[in-house]
């Protein structure tokens, strides 16, 4: 290349957190996630926030329809998407409206200024020219005319203005790879593929792509471009994953370790559709996705498909669940494996459907009529989905009881890099399916899980009923007997109990016994272990333990906790988990409580535990 | 299937007293169902009774086959997702006017839009039973109930005009006191393959008995019913000397049997006919027998159809799945 400047070196950073802010249309998922790919391909260990109206298409240029994603990337390990970004890159003045605020004061601001006209910022709510007036000011602004360049770039093609114009997130993408001495080549051969139908507009972008990463290396306005070298991951074969792909494929494998089918049936809602999407691909597998007429016939259909024998399975989100109670509840009466997936979003009613939040842990732990108890556990990360999937089956299927899997919109949309599991260690499940007639009840019980038969139709001699009246502990049949109601109740209690005698000993992070234990659950992981190492490098003495079983709890978390002064619970919702913990073992803790539909900030975390650990300077 | 089962009536009989009211038309429903599955030659261990909530919901415990007891309205959601997962079960779902039209309206709709192979038995006495005399779905415009003290003021559904605008593709009915009859429609509900809708008209002693009398007892029910018989002109009356034809205005009339009647044909691919009869209000005879039986392919077997044909494009390596798309490896130095 001729032009010299494109010779600088590029600065070495640890990390960077970068964020695409624009219109609902102006295809910022997209822009996010071909970086994200780029960034695990390059061997960096990353987290992702994307963040999106529910409007699909929210009026243009108003701060409503402003769409976001955020990724932190990094040389070492990398917990959460980042607090604030390094780099924010804003289509219009509506993002820069909705997420200026957010970036580290020194940042570096790229902006399309073709699209600050007046009739965009009176849309966006800015008085004046915010490029103008100084409230830029403090910020490395790059002021670009992102149309200009893209219609320079794409000149003699002879395509649409309209076309050309939406090839503007590939220019910012362009951009920002210079930015972060991305590798251009591999990109260019993804934009190809991704428009293979279209060779016009695949050239296209791949023209706007290549102008955005130009611009950067004629651009003099930064200290850029930088670079962020490969994570020392462990050794292994990584991909990037999705919160809701990890989840359809920990379903599959659970019921590939069981022997069984699995039926999925699911009714669309923000934020667990893209589980039905994912499962609906892998038919070849023996997987039935089964999209229901509403809520109630999703998990009603997956509840007959367990009582034909196969892992019946269901996923939604708060309000979906509430309409599903009614028939968890059948399910735990007639002692069937179900598991319900639910992606928790901000509540309650409609609440906020593209925003996350922890606020179903009531819901999933004690929302149902009746002495109901189901066990409940929590996904902490997209990765980490697929090992909860399987660890739910397993409960599910070895104790036949309905098993809630709570996730959530940040955990379903965001992904990371995950280190691809050897099949071989995968663990086998033993759906123990009932063929001998021999002594056959349909309510006897394994006396280690207290688990009932599980007979199949087309089993010849265990033809039987089961139903939601109440059944005669031995035989099943309907009983209003007294106290076998009672016996019942203890029983459908004990065999939940029972379970956490098959959870593995409570993993402690950090310091053994100290000043303070967090305990956290879901998606608070990666914000509450990134809190946790700058404590402990401050001087702090802190542990931290990060629940997968919500229901039961865990048997040595009482004598884990007494090992530390205070517990600190930070939660995305007004103090669930904390009045479970009360309740269950009346373990008293401090809350950090948030609910705005987003993630905690590593800050502040790591301020909630300063409160409550001095800096411990009497350690040697 | 392979060879005679001789299974026999009692084979379907369980051990568990039944409990409805002493003259409940549900038990000459049990005992016609439990006459009819021996001439099924199905295995016992194949079949499953699935319902809901209400007195005909309680139909399961009685039938010695593999069975479940549902939540309210939900019984053709738990079949279909049974079907689904096992295509090879002969499933039947018993529900009743407020189960299946009330609360489990969307879901019966649905089983039948989507064609699901289940013989669904719907026992409408329109009356709610098991709550003891609320007006039901299905209860005449004025009745007066327990909930409607001054007379009802919404309009009942017609189960069969409603089955039909779903696009079932078997429709009937019957009614509980002609158990040969009830019989005859069983054996063709359960022959069809696809979403079968029986609707079968059933006394309730307690809470509204006689509701079926002007079609049921012997002096009327010639004049009042139009036995339906493929290919057989649609006449009535005692000596069947009344016929139906088109009149006027695209609509069914009856007339004296002077020469020809419209014929019936159960298999038209167009609901028009089958809309017509469901939709006949008395004075004029009230349609009994199969008013539509087309085949369709059904859900249960394209659904797995697909599975099998993506298994042969695509033999299941799960292996393969979890390393799709874009996949690196971290050297152990």
């Amino acid at each position: 290349m001729q032009d010299q400047t494109s010779a600088r070196t590029p600065r070495n950073l640890d990390q960077a957190v970068v964020r695409f802010a624009g219109d609902s249309g102006d295809g910022m998922q997209l822009t996010g996630t071909e970086f994200t790919r780029e960034a695990a391909l390059h061997g960096n260990d990353l987290a992702t926030f994307p963040d999106f109206p529910a409007e699909i298409r929210a009026p243009a240029g108003t701060t409503a329809g402003v769409s976001g994603y955020q990724i932190q990337f990094a040389a070492h390990e990398v917990f959460s998407a980042g607090d604030q970004p390094d780099t924010l890159v804003a289509m219009n003045p509506a993002a820069l409206k909705v997420h200026l605020a957010d970036l580290k004061k020194g940042g570096l601001l790229v902006v399309n200024e073709a699209s600050f006209t007046p009739g965009d910022l009176t849309r966006a709510g800015w008085k004046s020219n915010p490029l103008t007036d100084g409230t830029v000011e403090g910020y490395r602004v790059i002021q670009v005319d992102f149309d200009k360049l893209v219609t320079l770039a794409c000149e003699g093609m002879g395509l649409p203005a309209k076309d050309v114009q939406r090839t503007k997130n590939f220019f910012a993408l362009g951009f920002v790879f210079w930015l972060y001495s991305r590798d251009t080549a591999r990109e260019e051969s993804s934009i190809r593929e991704r428009f293979a139908k279209r060779p016009d507009l695949a050239e296209a972008n791949r023209r706007a792509f290549k102008a955005g990463y130009y611009y950067g290396e004629t651009t003099e306005a930064a200290d850029a471009p930088y670079q962020i070298a490969p994570a020392r991951l462990q050794p292994g074969t990584y991909r990037n994953v999705m919160g809701s792909t990890a989840l359809a494929l920990g379903l599959i494998a659970a019921a590939r370790q069981s022997g069984l089918r699995l039926f999925f049936g699911s009714y669309p809602i923000t934020p667990a559709s893209d589980v039905l999407h994912e499962l609906a691909k892998h038919r070849q597998f023996g997987v039935t996705t089964f999209q229901a007429e509403d809520e109630i016939a999703a998990v009603t259909a997956a509840i007959g498909a367990s009582f034909g024998g196969a892992l019946g399975a269901t996923a939604s989100s708060g309000p979906g669940v509430a309409l599903k109670t009614e028939a968890i509840g059948l399910a735990l009466m007639i002692e069937l494996p179900l598991v319900i997936v639910v992606a928790q979003r901000g509540g309650p009613s409609t609440g906020l459907p593209t925003k996350t939040e922890q606020s179903d842990l009531f819901q999933a732990v004690y929302g149902r009529n009746g002495e109901s108890p189901v066990p409940v556990l929590a996904t902490r990360s997209p990765a980490d989905c697929f090992d909860a999937c399987i660890e739910a089956s397993r409960i599910a299927i070895e104790y036949r009881t309905p098993v809630i899997l709570l996730s959530d919109g940040a955990i379903g949309t965001g992904s990371e890099p995950w280190k691809l599991p050897d099949l071989e260690a995968l663990p086998r499940i033993d759906a123990k399916l009932r063929t001998d007639p021999e002594g056959f009840q349909p309510y006897d019980r394994d006396p280690e899980t207290l688990a009932r038969p599980w007979a199949v139709p087309g089993t010849k001699g265990l033809e039987h009923r089961v139903g939601g009246l109440e059944k005669d502990a031995t035989t099943g049949n309907v009983s209003y007997d007294a106290q076998n109601h009672e016996r019942m109740v203890r029983t459908r209690a004990e065999k939940v109990q029972r379970v956490a005698r098959t959870y593995p000993p409570t993993e402690v992070a950090g310091d053994p016994d100290g000043d303070v234990l967090v305990i956290s659950w879901g998606g608070t992981y990666g914000s509450v272990t990134q809190a946790l190492i700058d404590a402990r490098a401050a001087g702090m003495r802190v542990g931290h333990v990060h629940l997968r079983y919500i229901h039961p709890l865990p048997l040595d978390l009482l004598t884990v906790a007494a090992r530390y002064r205070n517990v600190l619970v930070p939660e995305l919702n007004l103090g669930q988990l904390r009045l479970h913990l009360r309740g269950q073992l009346g373990m008293e803790t401090v809350g950090l409580n948030k609910v705005q539909g987003k993630p905690f900030h590593v800050a502040e975390v790591r301020s909630a535990i300063e409160k409550l650990a001095p800096r411990a300077k009497e350690i040697a | 299937m392979s060879g005679k089962l001789n299974l026999a009536k009692k084979d379907f009989v369980s051990d568990q007293e039944v409990r409805w009211c002493p003259g409940c038309a549900d038990f000459a429903i049990l005992a016609t169902v439990q006459k009819v599955m021996p001439e099924l030659n199905v295995p016992k261990e194949n079949i499953v009774f699935v319902s809901g909530i209400g007195c005909s919901s309680r139909f399961p415990y009685y039938m010695n086959t593999y069975g479940i007891h549902g939540i309210h309205g939900r019984a053709p959601a738990i079949a279909t997702g049974l079907k689904m997962a096992r295509p090879e079960l002969t499933v039947f779902v018993v529900t009743g006017d407020g189960d299946g039209l009330s609360i489990g309206g969307n879901h019966l709709i649905h089983a039948l839009r989507r064609n699901v192979d289940l013989k669904i038995l719907l026992f409408d006495n329109r009356i709610y039973g098991l709550t003891k005399g609320q007006a039901s779905p299905t209860s005449e415009l004025g009745k007066k109930t327990k909930s409607s003290p001054y007379g009802t003021v919404d309009r009942p559904f017609n189960p069969l005009t409603l089955a039909l605008g779903a696009g079932a593709t078997f429709v009937a009915r019957s009614v509980a006191t002609d158990t040969t009859h009830l019989a005859q429609v069983l054996r063709r509900a359960a022959a069809h393959k696809g979403a079968a809708f029986v609707h079968i008209w059933q006394n309730c002693p307690v809470f509204n008995d006689g509701a079926f009398d002007e079609w049921s007892e012997r002096e009327v029910r010639d004049d009042s019913l139009l036995k339906l018989e493929h290919g057989k002109p649609l006449v009535f009356g005692k000596s069947k000397e009344k016929a139906l034809r088109i009149g006027d205005g695209f609509r069914l009339e009856a007339g004296p049997m002077t020469g020809s009647a419209l014929v019936h044909d159960e298999t038209r691919d167009d609901l028009a006919l089958a809309m017509a009869l469901a939709a006949l209000e008395p004075p004029l005879p009230q349609p009994m027998g199969v008013l539509r039986a087309v085949q369709r392919p059904t859900v249960d077997a394209l659904a797995r159809e697909q599975e099998e044909e993506a298994a042969r494009k695509r033999p299941p390596d799960l292996r393969a799945l979890l390393h799709s798309g874009d996949v690196w490896t971290v050297g152990t130095n």
